[in-house]
């Protein structure tokens, strides 16, 4: 049986992209293949920078001969209906079988598929897989119409077996494949013909190509680690930048070079960053010192000097991007120790959104929410307040302008280096925190006041301005910020009123609004806007972003004056609407979606957020923990169902009698024993959990509820509440009243489900 | 050529070589547009050239200004005005890698010493609705071209692709001078001794900064502190507005009775906006938010000039013949 070997030879491939390709290119290949009839033994994909290739061993010589068959119409059918069979088929009608059936004679066909050999079969397959390859992003060149990620040059195509190799016979666009292929594009260029997979892997080695992916990233830090290690130094890891490294280069060789001594003071993640995002060299730390002292460069050569001709331009572009990052470095700390002025100054140039007005204003706001929470997280107001009003003063600064992934992280160094205390530098790096579902919640309390009061502005601010994620559209990351807040909360065990928090927030979101409004400029339309008050926020913010026009042109201010005049006009005082509750409740959704990973299900969820208080998210979720865990008890899924026993009784009898029966159940009218147990286990109950409701001691009150089960249970089993005499019904239905009030003080249980 | 085998020693004899190098691969050597341009793409000869089915070949050198990249010529390798080489062949042949090597090797990199890479860049160009597949090309770690194959320009597929190579000539050449600092690169040949008729005659030796660091201090600190942004605001608004006046004009001219569409003044408008925009951002005074915006307002006018080129003869637009 011969073997396959594909390769799809073309310019250099994004490193990113080889691994998935040649993964792609395998199931495509075999996928087509298996379908055809044509099976194999094994397959194996392999990628370099300017290469995909496949080998598939033991491949059927011919895909197998088929027979198919198809019962046709009666013999003495109308000849329309058989021509129709016929042409289906692919038959004459002296090609059929007639048999005899219980329906009378009836017309069969023997169709037989003729196996087909294995190079067609790969033909059709190589050039659908190459037509369609589903590439990130693919590219046309020249004048052709061939879609690859890169132009691809040529294609090699061979089934070859004991006799020797057959070139598969394809030609796309002009691209005939062969038996050929090329080695480095500097170290061995020339052409060569392959006739195995080991006699092209060989050849290639030769030719200064290793084609395996996984053996160049081995070698890379093998040598890399070595080499390090020699010179009493470690490579700092870093899986992905192996991986891309890796598909860089067809030949690796492994250098390491100085970093000049002007750098070695740059903050380590300055370097680090440095290093790999703009050359993707590897960083190589002193292991006593933490301090990174050398590089790691992997080239795709070997030289005559042993590499020090690129290692020598290696270190001249790495200490030219030194010079940049230490230039920024420097200018901005001069600016750090000066205390900052100048940054904060260019923040109230940078508009932040157009309806939210500027990061200056919106640091304002931080400031003062930070202020308000500080004694509810336990931080001193004052040091939050500096904190929130330093936190993003790096976002001015040269550094975080061409790494914007540092920034925070070079606010703290700057903060740290204005002499401000450490709590408020690292609020700077912390507030922004937690990003993702793994990312750590910050626990200092000045870090967890700047961070609350960030992501509470940013949600009350984009909901005013109606900017709500949608489906799976949330561009401003309001879904990240919620969760963010929420996380914030729970892990700090913070009991805050959310919604009060939120309408602080709106309101200053609000004075800025009123200080735009002393802008002289205005100052009679703002009069005149101050008389009529406000339809909603939306037109609020509306509003303020037609008083930002200052910088277009004359004739664009008269109509954005037009417009304003005119939604004066529309104004109407009564119909103020806010959206603190709105906003709530997009949270309770984030924080189900966040529970119900944890294995809380949504209807516990929902049947503590029907209770009073369920702004404070930590009391919401003890409350839901407490129902969860009684749950999963017997005795608090039995009184599940005697709760909604209760409760369907009850609120059928107050349907059809139209009353409320809320009080009065007196155990004097009691007739049975069962109907007395109850009566006193409620007065057990009741006084067990009052109290324990006003601990927030939920699983007491939960267990004390389960513990009803079983009177209840015994009350239904043995009494009548429909009784005859109209007394005991209506102070049966008080009793139950009594039961679904005592239940529901605790979780709303109408709404758990099952 | 002799001159490829020796060492380049100037500035100047690197794009000397450049220039020689594409003449003799057929393409048509042009001069730089005469207008403040933020990379070579900008030149008309680029991006208007890159549409429509007119086979196209040009080079030339063409002065680039980013201003948030000045530094007062303090750093050794940034700088607000530089200058591009750029090639755009359409469409772009077979062998082009090849064809960009054997300039690398023109101005004397030789390719046994040292390590070139074709590294993953996506070019696009936001403000002209353009992008391109290709690569930043690495020479030891350095990046000294982007090679990029055209896809779309002004929104419009292109169709041939052309490709196109842009080389940052300030740092290919300290590379290939061995010069640390741009500002000691020589710009001419500091060895000279002979004149063109063969007399001895006193060199004037001129390096980059002699010709070049007083601007970069002038422009650095014009850019960001002194530019007046009110001015600046004024005028994107007016190039936006006049760019779209002189494509709404109708197409025949009044009084020529010609079909005379004015893409390439509108164009100027484009590239004025554009330029303003850098500046506006060199200032401080463009938020993130604001960026997208005026980027998109800049994109509208390249599209809009795009749309009006492929409608003119050397955009592929042939008069209808039953008309």
């Amino acid at each position: 049986m011969p073997d396959l070997l594909i390769e799809l030879f073309s310019e250099e491939i994004p490193a990113r992209m080889q691994r998935r390709a040649a993964q792609d290119l395998k199931k495509l290949v075999t996928d087509g293949m298996v379908e055809a009839g044509l099976t194999y033994a094994s397959a194996a994909e392999f990628s370099t920078p300017r290469r995909l290739a496949l080998t598939i061993d033991g491949v059927l010589a011919n895909s197998p001969t088929t027979v198919e068959e198809r019962k046709g119409p009666r013999a003495d059918a109308p000849e329309k209906a058989i021509e129709g069979f016929l042409r289906g088929a692919g038959l004459t009608r002296d090609q059929l079988e007639e048999r005899e059936t219980p329906k009378g004679p009836v017309l069969f066909a023997r169709i037989e598929k003729r196996g087909q050999p294995a190079a067609e079969i790969v033909a059709e397959v190589l050039e659908k897989t190459i037509r369609t390859f589903p590439w990130p992003k693919s590219m046309r060149w020249g004048a052709g119409a061939l879609r690859w990620v890169r132009p691809l040059h040529s294609i090699l195509c061979i089934l070859s077996d004991e006799a020797g190799a057959e070139v598969v016979p394809l030609e796309i666009e002009g691209i005939v494949a062969g038996d050929r292929t090329a080695g480095h594009r500097f170290m061995s260029p020339d052409r060569f013909s392959v006739v195995t997979f080991d006699d092209y892997t060989a050849k290639l080695k030769r030719a200064y190509v290793v084609l395996d992916p996984a053996e160049r990233a081995d070698a890379i830090w093998h040598d890399a680690t070595n080499m390090a290690f020699a010179s009493g130094l470690e490579v700092v890891e870093d899986k992905g930048l192996l991986a891309e490294v890796s598909g860089l280069v067809e030949w690796p060789v492994v250098l390491m070079g100085r970093i000049a001594d002007d750098f070695l003071d740059l903050p380590p993640e300055v370097l680090q960053t440095s290093m790999k995002e703009h050359q993707k060299f590897f960083s190589v730390r002193n292991p006593k010192t933490g301090r990174i002292e050398r590089f790691i460069t992997v080239a795709n050569r070997e030289t005559a000097d042993n590499g020090a001709t690129i290692l020598a331009g290696n270190e001249k572009v790495l200490s030219a991007r030194l010079a940049d990052a230490k230039f920024f470095w420097e200018n901005d700390l001069r600016v750090a120790k000066a205390g900052m002025e100048p940054w904060l100054e260019q923040l109230k140039n940078v508009t932040f959104h157009a309806k939210l007005g500027t990061q200056a204003e919106r640091i304002d706001r931080i400031a003062a929410l930070a202020r308000e929470l500080a004694p509810m997280v336990g931080a001193d107001a004052d040091q939050a307040e500096r904190a929130a009003r330093l936190a993003k003063a790096d976002l001015s600064s040269e550094m975080v302008y061409e790494f914007p992934e540092l920034q925070g992280l070079m606010g703290r160094y700057y903060i740290a280096a204005a002499g401000e205390e450490a709590a408020i530098a690292a609020a700077a790096e912390e507030h922004y925190s937690p990003l993702g579902p793994s990312d750590d919640v910050p626990t200092a309390p000045v870090s967890v006041a700047v961070a609350l009061a960030d992501k509470i502005d940013t949600l009350t601010g984009f909901w005013a301005i109606d900017e709500k994620p949608t489906g799976s559209k949330d561009p401003f990351a309001l879904r990240r910020a919620a969760l963010g807040g929420i996380r914030l909360v729970l892990d700090n065990r913070l009991s805050l009123k959310l919604l009060k928090l939120f309408s602080q927030s709106i309101d200053e979101h609000f004075s800025h609004l009123k200080k735009e409004w002393e802008d002289p400029e205005w100052q009679a339309d703002i009069d005149a806007m101050k008389r009529v008050g406000a339809k909603s926020l939306d037109e609020f913010y509306e509003l303020q972003a037609a008083l930002r026009e200052k910088h277009t042109s004359q004739k664009e201010r008269d109509a954005s004056r037009r417009a304003f005049m005119e939604h004066i006009a529309a104004f109407d005082v009564q119909k103020f609407v806010s959206h603190e509750d709105e906003l709530l409740t997009f949270l309770h959704d984030r924080l189900k979606v966040y529970l119900r990973d944890q294995g809380i299900r949504h209807d516990i969820i929902d049947a503590c957020i029907a209770m009073e208080g369920n702004d404070d998210l930590t009391l919401l979720v003890k409350r839901a923990r407490a129902l969860s865990d009684a749950l999963k008890t017997e005795d608090g899924e039995n009184l599940i169902q005697g709760f909604k026993r209760a409760n369907n009784i009850l609120t059928q009898a107050e349907a059809a009698d139209g009353v409320e029966y809320s009080y009065g159940a007196d155990v004097k009218f009691a007739e049975t024993d069962e109907e007395r147990a109850l009566f006193a286990a409620l007065d057990q109950a009741e006084a067990q959990i009052e109290p324990a409701l006003q601990q927030q001691d939920f699983a007491t009150a939960m267990t004390a509820l389960a513990g009803l089960r079983g009177p209840i249970d015994a009350f239904f089993e043995a009494v009548m509440i429909n009784a005859d005499n109209a007394t005991v019904r209506r102070n049966r239905l008080n009793l139950l009243s009594r039961i679904t009030k005592l239940c529901t003080s605790v979780a709303d249980l109408t709404r758990i489900e099952g | 050529m002799s001159d490829t085998t020796t060492a380049p020693k100037s500035f100047q004899e690197i794009i000397l070589r450049l220039q020689n190098y594409w003449a003799a691969k057929g393409c048509a050597v042009l001069q730089p547009y005469d207008m403040e341009v933020g990379a070579g793409t900008f030149h008309p000869a680029t991006t208007l050239r890159s549409l429509g089915k007119q086979p196209w070949a040009a080079a030339y050198v063409q002065p680039s200004r980013r201003p948030t990249d000045g530094r007062y010529g303090e750093n050794p390798n940034r700088l607000q005005h530089y200058y591009q080489y750029q090639v755009l062949i359409k469409p772009s042949p077979p062998d082009l890698q090849d064809l960009y090597l054997g300039s690398l090797e023109a101005i004397g990199i030789d390719m046994a010493l040292h390590d070139i890479r074709f590294v993953e860049d996506d070019w696009e160009s936001p403000t002209l609705g353009a992008w391109g597949l290709g690569w930043e090309v690495w020479c030891d770690g350095m990046e000294v071209s982007q090679f990029t194959y055209f896809q779309q320009v002004g929104g419009h597929d292109c169709h041939p692709v052309s490709g196109e190579l842009t080389y940052g000539l300030e740092r290919l050449a300290m590379y290939v001078l061995g010069v640390d600092h741009v500002m000691d690169m020589p710009f001419n040949d500091p060895s000279l001794r002979r004149g063109a008729d063969g007399r001895e005659v006193s060199p004037i030796p001129l390096s980059y900064g002699d010709v070049f660091k007083q601007t970069e201090e002038e422009y650095a600190r014009w850019n960001f502190d002194v530019a007046d942004t009110d001015v600046l605001l004024r005028h994107f608004d007016e190039a936006e507005t006049h760019c779209r006046e002189i494509l709404d004009a109708p197409y025949d001219d009044p009084k020529t009775g010609k079909r005379i569409i004015m893409v390439h003044p509108a164009y100027d408008q484009c590239i004025k906006a554009s330029h303003l925009f850098n500046l506006l951002d060199a200032r401080g005074v463009i938020s993130v938010t604001e960026r997208q915006a005026y980027i998109g307002r800049v994109r509208a006018l390249s599209k809009m000039c795009a749309d009006a080129f492929v409608q003119t003869r050397s955009g592929g637009w042939q008069p209808d013949s039953a008309a």
